[in-house]
Parts: structure tokens; C-alpha cells; sequence
């Protein structure tokens, strides 16, 4: 049967409230300055001609009653490729208060829509997950009271940083240096790190801001923040500089970038903080790093060696990876011979119930450096929806069992970990990595929560913009577009990076003060937290508390 | 809090002269219970020979002692002396104790083939045999100590009441070492385990204060998987044992203890002499640096007395005396009752980076700050 034409209505067709964001504007306070469409990354609201009624009272019956006037105004556009994502750029830059994107309670009916093509859905960001998260719900309850001070966190001396590298077991220690052998590096780090994006992923003026913010926090503040790379190589002259040893350096699949950072070795001033092999990823488990096409600038393309304008898509696993003792051989020896022995060597893998057969692999290695583990809730530049929503395992119970895992071999001194997915996704980035600290992590990454502290990212868990992979950012933190990475002042990015860092010690200060701990950093330290929660509590093996 | 009282002299005393300190000491416990370590001792009733092992702790009912004495016949150790208490149980607070035994063995013939290190494992092994005894039978067998020159006595109550229930004031018992600690371990339930002083083949130690970095390092140990790491039922039993691993697993001098437990910072190891070997040990043992407010007192099987405090000097502790006879103490009226007549301007109080040796001849003591260098020139 012939469909009716004259009623405007697809399959695919879509209003208003059937968006996942609806754009609200107030016309009598809008001013048309155009602010608000001329910033919209996705051009989800546009100025229109439009025709409105003008009521009239008439009281000659051969006039009508109504005259009609025609104005320009602001409309919500209702197809996928120019929805709404809810960034609240327009409300931000509009004068008068008069437009603002509001969140759609109702399940919206673009999810339905938006395969068009034939094509999966993709996003950047996170996991759209909101409210509390575990992590969130565990408290620090042995709090110090007359057995033994409370210490002063604003007076008492703190030990707050954490070891990266393969330690030795005492004796093992002792044997060699008497003996004069190799003892492997080991590097002394704040235990937050900045997580592995990469140039390609953030726009030039984020990495700077960010490198420029982590080299007055260790050379001002005394700080030793480090950050890593993600896959896609370094800048050259970040290689040749003396800020290096504040970065670690990311190995990935597609080995994009390396050819740049080997050649640089023979001129670099010092080594790298760390190198950091990734086997994968919190936010696509199974899944290699996605740069979209969107985003490979020249810049991008001169730095990963590829032409310009191609989606850069690395394979989910290493090519010469056979099996977990070939990778570790092969890929932790080769990485430790380039910088002879000096620079640790560790990987890092997704959240996933596999995580202990690595871990136990890892042991048996003596140049193994750590192992990071990614959890569910990472965050990404861009990856598949379902990836993303369905993929992975929470870090909390992961690392624990890899933890007690190692308590039982005697060996949690030797191997450090680090917990990375989610880490302040609710913006209390300190309690969840101290959380973390004391189920036995060695320290935490985090990526989400430095966009959102140090450069204002609007993502939300609400789907809230998550758009970092077409390059479009509004912020212009992971753009390579040169008209919105300008929008972005390294300067005031390495501000807030120095802001966020001074805040998170204070703040480990007053989380460690109360427990009586000043010495060292308390990983491991169990018996200080608690969940009201019975079978989280169980499966972690810490208090239950209600 | 606890209060410490030790005493190391030329000349044996008795443990209640100490007691007696502990009583000056009053005001700050709560006299929930008493701990004593007894080094170097002479018994009145008997002529001890240095060396052989003697098997202290508490037969909780007639049962247990029985078997007791049918275990240690069946691993051919031989009874040479059994020391009966003048005990007077009416004084005692818990109700359950048939006997305290102190017992002096002479070591199965099987043994004379063993090197000293061999007997060492094997008497802490017949120690922890007693125990697993004990806590298989509901508890019914204590037993503290089992080493050669060394008494231990643990009990419940006000430590004065407890010296006197036992007839601690006779005399028929004496020692050059008298380690001794008020207070029974309240933070984690009355277990007679739990109280100090915590020994360990030939090592003793005792603490005041609490250890907040206790589950961390009692998990590391643990992962040792040497059968003598378990207890725990207090956190201050983590000191013994890492004196015990440092010294005697690590053998390392007594030095590094105090830079296991309470490391330099890298900005002072970077200027220490030996600050390569030290950034790498304090790395190595990390989970062993303790987070205090602690003072630690310690002897050794040479009679070598140490006293070392935590990091953050948050708890007293005071040295003092005179050549051949020295006090130290949680609190100076407690030295002043335990060595009346000493120079008090030469009293010493140490601070975070000092550990104090009173060796084996007890002429002076010696202070020794972490900033020295490290006496193990080889290794740095």
C-alpha cells in the first residue's frame, strides 16, 4: 500500500520530547544575538523564520479577528545528527538567561533512531551510570580516638606518596646489592595519577595545560604527579625535555607514535617515568583505542605517522602477542632493554574476571613493573555504546581479589597496583582513591575527573555531551580543531590542574589524619573502612556497618 | 594506656622491685593485667644452668598439665626442675587456673646432632605445638615462653595483686632483665595472648601506644609463612616479630630495625651516606614501617636492652641509671622507682631518629641516631 505523503511522518521521525535534551527558551528575554546557535557543537538549535498569531479585538464583522506576524526565533531540531547532547554551551554563553537544555526523564525515543546507516552507535566519555557508586558508599570508620591521637592534618608531616616499580623482596634485596646486581627501578609518585589520554584524544592545548600543571606541582609544590601519555606518541619536544620523567609513556596496539619516541631515545635529558604497556581498557574491554577520523589533524597525523583524515582504529590485541608469558617476555623485556633497565615496565589491562591469571603471570616476572587495572567505569575518547554500557568488571572487587591474591603469596609488596575506572566520577575523587588504597591498591588513575577539574569538560552521567569522539568538543579538550582547542587556555588548565592536586593532598590528609596514619600511605589498610552493605562487604572482605 | 617498666642490672633482682615501679607508674593504666619477661634468671630452689630451654605459661585445668608432661616425655624432653609458685589462687581475678608452670628441660638426646639454629627452630616449634595443644582444647594450656634463660608471665588483674598472688615478693625467682607491662589488651578483647611483652625466639619486645598500621603489616607477615607469625591477637605483636625478621631472617644489625619500622624520608636518606642502600630496604620493607604514636623496648638473647620510639615521638619513654644497672620506662617516676639513687641530669628521652642499646656489660648506654651511618659498610 502507498504511504501517505502529505502527513509528514517517518519511521525515524522525532519531536521534541522524544530527545533525550530539550532545548527550553525564553523568547522574551532572547535577544537573537545568535551566541547560542553559533556555539552548539552539534547545531541542535537554529535561528527560524516563524509565523505567530496576533489576536485582535474586532468588532466590524467584515474584518478578522486575528492578524499573523512573521519573527525570528529558536528552534530544537529533532534529527540524530543534530540532537540536543545537553553541553549547556548556549546557557553558558547567552546574555540573558534566556535558553538552557534541560534532562528528558522520559526514555527518550532517539535511542531507537539513532542506527541510522546501519551504523552503531558511538560515543566518547563514560559510562552514563549516575548516582552513587560503590566506591562512593565505603566509609572510613576506625577513626583514632583514645587509644592511640587523632594527628593534626593541618601540623603533622605526611607520607603520601606511593612506589612505582618492581620491588624486591627483602631478602632477595640484600642479596643483591651485596652482590652488585641489578636492582629494578623504582620510582616515587603521588599516588593520583593522571590517567593515559592521548594526544589525538585531547586537543595540544589540554596536553600542555596539563603538562605545564604537572611540572609546577613537582618542581614547585613538591608534589610528584605524574601523567601517561594513552596511545599516539608524545610530542618531540616533550621527548627531548627535562619533563619527561613526569610522564609515562603509553605502548598500545597500533603502536601509533613509537617510531618518534624511539628515534628521540638517543637525545632524550631522562628517562620516562614509566612505560606503560596497554592491553586494555575499563570503557571497551576486548576493544583497541579508536582515534575517529574527525579527529586526525595534521598535527595528529605527523605525530602517529599516518595520512591525514583516516580513522585510526588499533586492533584489539597486540599483533605478536601469542600468549600472557610471550607478551610479558617479549613486550615488558623489550621495553626494559630500550632504556636499559632503568625505566619500569608495567600493563594494563581492563576489569575482567582474568585479571589474577595475568596477575599471577606477572609475578613470575622480574621485570614486571605493576599492573594497572581498568575498571567498568573508565572513561574513553570514543568506543562503541555497547562496548561502553555492557563491557567490562568493577574495579572494587577486581583489585581486592588480585590484593588478597597477593597477601596470600606474600608477594603485595612486590607487585604494585593500581585501580583506575571511575575514580571520582562523582567528584569525590579523594575518598574513592583512598577507598581504593586501603582495599590494596598502590595508588589510582584518573582521567574523567582531571577533564572535568582542570578544564571544565561538561560530560555528565546523564549522557550529558560525551561527544569526545567526533572532535567537536565545546570545551575544546578533545578537539583538534584549532577554532575550539583556542577556546582552551593551557594556562588556566594547569591552574586548576595545580588547584585539583593541592586539594586531593589536603584532602588524603584529612582522610589519613583521623586514622591515626602519617607514615606511610595506608594501602592495604582494611581494617579502617566499612560498607552498609552485607554482601559487598563479604565479597570484599572488609566491615559491615550499618 | 600501657605503662613499660624495664630494668637490666649486673646483679639478678626480683621481678617485684618492678612491680613495685609499675605502681608509681599508676596513675596512667587502667590495671587490667600484668605481662613480665624474665631474662637471665636464677632460681633459689635450683641450680640453673644457662641454656637449657624453660617452658613457661599457665595449665588452665589438671587435664592440661597432664598433658603437658605426657607430650614433652613423648618429644624426650627431660624435667629437670619445676618451679612451683607460693600462689595464692583466691587473688587471682579469673578462675580458671590450675597451675602456672615454669619448667627448665633438658634437651632430647635427638638433639645433640642439631646445629644451634636447629634447636632454636625446633624449640619454637614445640612452643607452637603446646599452643595449638592448648587452643585445640578450648583454651585449657597457655604457654608464653619456651627458650633457654627466659620466664614469661602473663596474667589478668592489677599487676601489684597479681606479683602478690603468685609470691612474686619471695625472691625464690630473680633476673639481670625485667621487662614488664600493666595492661591487658582492651582494645581487641581480654586474651591472655595479647598482652605484652611478645617473645620470639630469644627476642622480646613491649609497646605503648597503638600500631594504626597493624592489619597492612600483620598481612605481610603473615604472607611470610613462617609458623612462628601468628598471634595477633595484638597489634603490638608485629614489633617482635620484626625485630626478630630483621635480625634474624635478614640478619641485619639492630641497627636497621629502626630503619625498617620508621624509615628516613627521601629527602634525608638523599643526603645520608648510605641513603642508596637505605632508599632500597625501606623500599623492600615497606610494609613493615609502623605508624605509632609507639615507644618499643626490647632485649635480646645476649642481653642487649634497646629502646627505640616511633616517628612521630607522640609517647614518652626515659632512660636512666647508673654503670652496671639501668631503667627505662614509659614514665620517669617510673625509672626514679626503679633506680632511686642515679644522676637524673643524665636521664635521656629519645626522640624519632635515635635508638638506645644498653649492651651486654651495661656500662653505659648508647645513643644511636639514624642519621649515623649504617654499620654494615659492605652493603652501602
Amino acid at each position: 500500500m502507498v504511504s501517505i505523503r502529505s502527513i509528514p511522518s517517518t519511521p525515524g521521525s522525532l519531536s521534541v520530547r522524544d530527545m533525550p535534551w530539550i532545548v527550553e527558551h525564553n523568547e522574551s528575554r532572547c535577544t537573537l544575538c545568535g551566541r547560542c546557535t553559533s556555539v552548539c557543537p552539534t547545531g541542535a538549535i537554529k535561528l527560524q523564520y516563524m509565523r505567530k498569531r496576533m489576536p485582535k479585538m474586532v468588532l466590524n464583522a467584515s474584518e478578522r479577528g486575528n492578524t499573523f506576524k512573521i519573527f525570528v526565533g529558536i528552534r530544537q531540531r529533532t534529527d540524530v545528527e543534530h540532537r540536543c547532547i545537553g553541553c549547556g554551551m548556549c546557557a553558558s554563553v547567552c546574555p540573558n538567561q534566556a535558553i538552557n537544555p534541560v534532562f528528558n526523564p522520559i526514555i527518550d525515543r532517539l535511542r531507537f533512531q539513532s542506527t541510522k546507516g546501519g551504523n552503531a552507535v558511538k560515543r566518547g566519555g563514560r559510562r552514563n551510570v549516575p548516582g552513587p557508586n560503590l566506591l562512593d558508599r565505603i566509609i572510613f570508620d576506625r577513626i583514632s580516638m583514645l587509644t592511640d591521637p587523632a594527628l593534626d592534618a593541618g601540623r603533622h608531616e605526611f607520607e603520601l606518596n606511593t612506589l612505582l616499580g618492581r620491588v624486591l623482596p627483602p631478602e632477595e634485596y640484600l642479596k643483591r646489592k651485596l652482590s652488585g646486581q641489578w636492582i629494578p627501578p623504582v620510582r616515587e609518585v603521588f599516588p593520583f595519577i593522571i590517567g593515559s589520554m592521548s594526544f589525538g584524544a585531547l586537543s595540544p592545548n589540554m596536553w600542555l595545560g596539563l603538562l605545564q600543571g604537572v611540572a609546577y606541582c613537582n618542581e614547585v609544590l613538591g608534589i610528584p604527579v605524574v601523567m601517561a601519555t594513552g596511545e599516539g606518541g608524545c610530542p618531540p619536544w616533550v621527548l627531548k625535555s627535562k619533563f619527561l620523567k613526569y610522564i609515562i609513556l603509553q605502548i598500545a596496539s597500533g603502536y601509533f607514535g613509537w617510531d618518534e619516541i624511539i628515534r628521540a631515545i638517543p637525545e632524550m635529558k631522562c628517562d620516562p617515568a614509566a612505560i606503560e604497556i596497554k592491553y586494555g581498557q575499563g570503557a571497551k574491554p576486548g576493544d583497541g583505542g579508536l582515534l575517529m577520523w574527525f579527529k586526525v589533524s595534521k598535527l595528529i597525523a605527523r605525530l602517529r605517522g599516518v595520512p591525514e583524515g583516516v580513522d585510526l582504529p588499533s586492533p584489539p590485541v597486540h599483533q605478536t602477542l601469542y600468549s600472557i608469558e610471550e607478551s610479558v617476555m617479549k613486550m615488558i623485556q623489550t621495553m626494559s632493554m630500550a632504556w636499559d633497565f632503568r625505566v619500569p615496565v608495567y600493563p594494563k589491562i581492563s576489569g575482567s574476571t582474568s585479571a589474577k591469571a595475568v596477575l599471577n603471570n606477572l609475578v613470575r616476572n622480574p621485570y614486571a613493573a605493576g599492573l594497572l587495572i581498568d575498571g567498568v567505569d573508565g572513561g574513553t575518547g570514543a568506543a562503541y555504546n555497547v562496548s561502553m554500557d555492557a563491557m567490562g568488571h568493577p574495579i572494587a572487587s577486581n583489585l581486592r581479589e588480585c590484593y588478597l591474591d597477593l597477601c596470600a603469596q606474600g608477594r603485595q609488596n612486590e607487585i604494585p597496583l593500581f585501580a583506575a575506572g571511575g575514580v571520582g566520577k562523582n567528584g569525590n575523587v579523594t575518598q574513592n582513591g583512598m577507598a581504593l588504597i586501603m582495599l590494596g591498591a598502590s595508588g589510582v588513575h584518573m582521567g574523567k575527573y582531571i577533564m572535568q577539574a582542570a578544564a571544565g569538560c561538561l560530560g555528565s552521567e546523564n549522557n550529558r555531551c560525551n561527544v569526545c569522539n567526533i572532535g567537536i568538543c565545546p570545551k575544546g579538550i578533545t578537539s583538534q580543531n584549532p577554532k575550539l582547542y583556542r577556546r582552551l587556555d593551557p594556562d588556566k588548565v594547569a591552574e586548576r590542574v595545580v588547584e585539583t592536586f593541592k586539594a586531593i593532598r589536603t584532602e588524603m590528609k584529612k582522610i589519613m589524619a583521623p586514622l591515626g596514619r602519617s607514615q606511610s600511605l595506608p594501602i592495604g589498610m582494611s581494617d579502617a573502612i566499612g560498607i552498609e552493605d552485607k554482601a559487598v562487604a563479604e565479597r570484599l572482605q572488609i566491615k559491615y556497618i550499618c | 594506656m600501657c605503662r613499660l617498666a624495664m630494668k637490666t642490672a649486673n646483679q639478678p633482682f626480683s621481678p617485684y622491685d618492678i612491680l613495685q615501679a609499675m605502681e608509681a607508674m599508676q596513675e596512667g593504666y587502667d590495671g587490667s593485667g600484668l605481662g613480665l619477661l624474665l631474662r637471665g634468671v636464677e632460681f633459689t630452689d635450683f641450680n640453673y644452668e644457662s641454656g637449657s630451654p624453660i617452658l613457661s605459661g599457665i595449665a588452665h585445668t589438671r587435664d592440661a598439665m597432664h598433658r603437658l608432661n605426657k607430650f614433652m616425655q613423648s618429644k624426650g624432653f627431660v624435667l629437670k626442675y619445676d618451679h612451683e609458685f607460693d600462689v595464692d589462687l583466691s587473688r587471682i581475678e579469673a578462675s580458671d587456673r590450675f597451675k602456672y608452670f615454669v619448667q627448665v628441660y633438658k634437651l632430647p638426646e635427638a638433639w645433640d646432632t642439631l646445629s644451634d639454629e636447629e634447636v632454636e627452630e625446633q624449640l619454637t616449634l614445640t612452643r607452637l605445638a603446646i599452643r595449638k595443644d592448648g587452643e585445640e582444647h578450648g583454651g585449657d594450656l597457655t604457654v608464653f615462653s619456651f627458650w633457654p634463660d627466659v620466664i614469661m608471665i602473663k596474667e589478668v588483674g592489677w599487676p601489684l595483686q597479681v606479683g602478690n598472688a603468685l609470691g612474686l615478693d619471695s625472691g625464690r625467682i630473680k633476673s639481670r632483665i625485667c621487662m614488664a607491662q600493666g595492661r591487658q589488651n582492651t582494645n581487641y578483647g581480654i586474651n591472655l595472648y595479647a598482652c605484652h611483652p611478645f617473645f620470639i625466639q630469644g627476642i622480646g619486645t613491649m609497646t605503648n601506644g597503638e600500631n594504626t598500621a597493624f592489619v597492612p603489616i600483620k598481612d605481610w607477615l603473615t604472607g611470610r609463612h613462617y609458623p612462628a607469625y601468628i598471634g595477633y591477637q595484638s597489634d603490638s605483636e608485629v614489633f617482635t616479630h620484626i625485630l626478630h625478621y630483621v635480625t634474624k631472617k635478614l640478619k641485619l644489625p639492630l641497627e636497621a630495625y629502626k630503619h625498617v619500622i620508621t624509615p628516613l624520608k627521601t629527602e634525608e636518606l638523599n643526603n645520608h651516606p648510605q641513603g642508596d642502600f637505605l632508599i632500597g630496604l625501606r623500599n623492600s620493607c615497606r610494609r613493615l614501617i609502623i605508624d605509632g604514636p609507639n615507644c618499643v623496648m626490647g632485649s635480646l638473647p645476649d642481653e642487649t636492652c634497646i629502646l627505640v620510639m616511633d616517628a612521630k615521638k607522640l609517647r614518652p619513654a626515659t632512660i636512666g641509671g647508673k654503670p652496671g644497672e639501668w631503667a627505662m620506662a614509659s614514665e620517669m617516676c617510673g625509672v626514679d622507682a626503679m633506680i632511686p639513687d642515679r644522676d637524673r641530669t643524665l636521664d635521656f628521652q629519645p626522640m624519632r631518629e635515635h635508638t638506645v642499646v644498653v649492651p651486654p656489660e651495661r656500662q653505659e648506654f648508647k645513643i644511636w641516631s639514624q642519621f649515623d651511618p649504617f654499620p654494615l659498610p659492605q652493603a652501602a
